[in-house]
C-alpha cells in the first residue's frame, strides 16, 4: 500500500500539487484521472521518485521515502516497476536484452535462470517469439507489452503505469488494461495507473482519484463514479457530445 | 551569468558521472561497445583525412621552402613537427568532436526525450554515470590510438608524394623525419589528445543529458555539443601549448 499525506509540489514558486492525501491499495488497480495539465503526471513522478516533494510524505508500506537515505531509497526503487507512456524501451537493445536488463544489473542469477525469468515474463505478456526483435520492429501495443514484461521482471511490489493506452486503438487498449489487471491480481502488486481514458476507468478502476487543478477533487470506485454529483468530475467524464447525450438520457 | 550557470550544471553532472559503476562486468561490456562505436568506426575516415593532409602538407611545405639555402630534408622535418604537434592531436580531435560529439549528444538526447533515462532512474541506476562514463573512458582510450595511427598515415602520405613526384627525394624526406626527434613531442601530443577526448565526450554527454523537449531539441543539443566541445578544445589547445611548449 502507498499512502500520500498532505503532498505539495511547486515549480518556480507555482503550486502544482496542493495538499494531496490519498491511498493506493495493494492488489488493486488504483487509477489517477484528470485532464491534461491537472497535475496527475507530476503526482506520478513524485511517487516514482523522479521529482522531489516540497511538503508532505509518501509512505511505501509505512516506509516514509522523504526520511530515507539514498541507499534505502534505491532499495525502494528496486521494488517498483514502471511502464512509461511511450514504453521507454532501450532502442539499442533487443526485447530479450530490455527485459533481462534489471536482472543483469541487480541480481546474481545465472544466465539460465535469467533466461527462464525473461521467458516467463514475455510469455505472461503473450510475446513468446519476440526475444530477438528490436523496439523499432515492434508495434505500439507490442512495445507496451515488452515494457510491462520489463517492469515485472524483478517481481515489483509497486507497478506504475503512465498513460498505458495512449496512442493505442480501442481494442489494443482493452488488451493492455486487462493485462495490467491480471498482473495486479496475480502478483498482488499495488498498481497505480495514470490515465484520462474513461474506458480504463470503467474496465479496471478499483479505486479512482480525480485530480483537478493540482488538488484531489474526488476519490471512489468505478462503480460510484457515474453517480457522482461533483460538477468538475462530471464535466470530465461527460466531456464528449456523445457522452453528454447518454448522460442527458440517463437523467 | 548563463555561462556560469552552464559551467555549474556541467560540474554537478560530472560529479554524478565519475562514480563507481553499479556492475563492473556490465561496464566493461559497455566500454568495449563504445570503443567499437566511437573509436573503430572513426578509423577509416581518420585514415583518409590523415593520408591526404600529410600529402598536402608535404606539397605545401616543398613549395614554401624552394630555395637553394634550405636543405631538402627540412620538408620532412617541418611535416613531422606539424603532424605530431598540431595536425594529428588537434585537427583530428576537432574532426572527432564533430563525429563523436554529435553521435553522443544525439544518442543521449534521444534517450532523454523518450523517457529512457527516466526508466534508468526509476530502476535506481545513476543514469549519468551509466551512460556517459563508458563513453568518456572509451574516448580517452581510443582517441590517442587513433591519433598515433593518424601520425603514421600522415607521414606516409607525405612519403608517397615524395615517391610519386619530384617534390623531395624520398631519402631526404626520411632524413628530415628522423632529424632532431624528441620523444617529449609524442608524449605531449598524446596527453593533449587524452585531454581533448575527455572534453569532447563529457561536453557532448552534458548537452545530450540536458536535452528537454523533442526531436528539434535533440538536433539543437547535437549542434551545441559540437560547437561547445570544439571551442573548449581550441581554448585548451592554447593553454596546453603555452604550458608545455611556450
Amino acid at each position: 500500500m502507498i499512502q500520500v499525506e498532505h503532498l505539495y509540489k511547486y515549480f518556480s514558486g507555482r503550486e502544482v500539487l496542493s495538499d494531496i492525501s490519498t491511498e493506493f491499495e495493494q492488489g488493486k488497480c488504483n487509477l489517477i484521472i484528470g485532464q491534461s495539465g491537472s497535475g496527475k503526471t507530476v503526482l506520478m513522478k513524485c511517487l516514482i521518485g523522479l521529482y522531489g516533494i516540497d511538503k508532505g510524505s509518501i509512505f511505501y508500506d509505512r516506509r516514509n521515502i522523504a526520511q530515507m537515505g539514498k541507499k534505502e531509497r534505491n532499495l525502494i526503487l528496486r521494488e517498483m516497476g514502471v511502464l512509461f507512456q511511450g514504453g521507454a524501451l532501450f532502442d539499442s537493445m533487443s526485447v530479450y536484452e530490455n527485459v533481462v536488463f534489471p536482472l543483469t544489473m541487480f541480481s546474481d542469477l545465472s544466465l539460465v535462470q535469467k533466461r527462464e525469468r525473461v521467458d516467463f515474463c514475455l510469455q505472461r505478456v503473450r510475446l513468446e517469439k519476440a526475444h530477438d526483435l528490436y523496439p523499432s520492429q515492434l508495434s505500439g501495443g507490442m512495445k507496451k507489452r515488452v515494457a510491462i514484461a520489463r517492469a515485472i521482471a524483478f517481481n515489483p511490489k509497486y507497478l506504475f503505469c503512465d498513460e498505458p493506452n495512449s496512442g493505442l486503438d480501442p481494442k489494443t487498449s482493452i488488451i493492455i488494461d486487462q493485462l495490467i489487471y491480471e498482473i495486479t491480481q496475480e502478483f498482488n502488486t499495488t498498481t497505480i495507473i495514470n490515465t484520462h481514458d474513461m474506458n480504463s476507468v470503467m474496465e479496471i478502476g478499483d479505486t479512482v482519484s480525480f485530480i483537478y487543478e493540482g488538488k484531489l477533487w474526488w476519490r471512489g470506485s468505478n462503480a460510484q463514479i457515474l453517480q457522482t454529483d461533483n460538477e468538475e468530475l462530471r464535466q470530465f467524464i461527460y466531456a464528449s457530445r456523445f457522452a453528454q447525450e447518454i448522460y442527458q438520457k440517463r437523467t | 551569468m548563463k555561462t556560469l550557470h552552464l559551467v555549474g550544471e556541467y560540474i554537478l553532472l560530472m560529479r554524478r558521472v565519475f562514480s563507481k559503476p553499479l556492475k563492473m562486468s556490465y561496464f566493461r561490456k559497455q566500454l568495449v561497445e563504445n570503443i567499437s562505436a566511437l573509436g573503430l568506426d572513426s578509423l577509416l575516415i581518420v585514415a583518409i583525412i590523415s593520408i591526404f593532409m600529410g600529402a598536402v602538407l608535404t606539397i605545401q611545405t616543398t613549395l614554401q621552402t624552394e630555395s637553394p639555402w634550405i636543405p631538402a630534408w627540412t620538408v620532412g622535418f617541418v611535416v613531422r613537427q606539424s603532424v605530431v604537434l598540431e595536425f594529428s592531436p588537434t585537427i583530428v580531435s576537432l574532426f572527432l568532436a564533430g563525429k563523436i560529439g554529435s553521435s553522443i549528444a544525439s544518442e543521449i538526447g534521444t534517450m532523454k526525450v523518450t523517457e529512457q533515462i527516466d526508466a534508468l532512474e526509476t530502476m535506481g541506476i545513476n543514469s549519468a554515470s551509466h551512460l556517459i562514463l563508458p563513453k568518456i573512458v572509451a574516448c580517452a582510450l581510443a582517441n590517442p590510438v587513433l591519433v598515433v595511427i593518424s601520425m603514421f598515415l600522415a607521414l606516409a602520405g607525405g612519403f608517397m608524394v615524395c615517391v610519386f613526384t619530384t617534390a623531395v627525394p624520398p631519402l631526404q624526406y626520411i632524413d628530415g623525419l628522423t632529424s632532431f626527434f624528441k620523444t617529449f613531442d609524442i608524449y605531449y601530443a598524446l596527453f593533449k589528445t587524452f585531454v581533448f577526448a575527455i572534453i569532447i565526450s563529457s561536453i557532448s554527454g552534458f548537452y545530450g543529458y540536458r536535452t528537454e523537449g523533442g526531436a528539434l531539441e535533440v538536433g539543437k543539443a547535437s549542434t551545441q555539443a559540437v560547437v561547445g566541445s570544439s571551442v573548449i578544445l581550441l581554448l585548451f589547445n592554447v593553454i596546453l601549448t603555452k604550458i608545455f611548449l611556450g
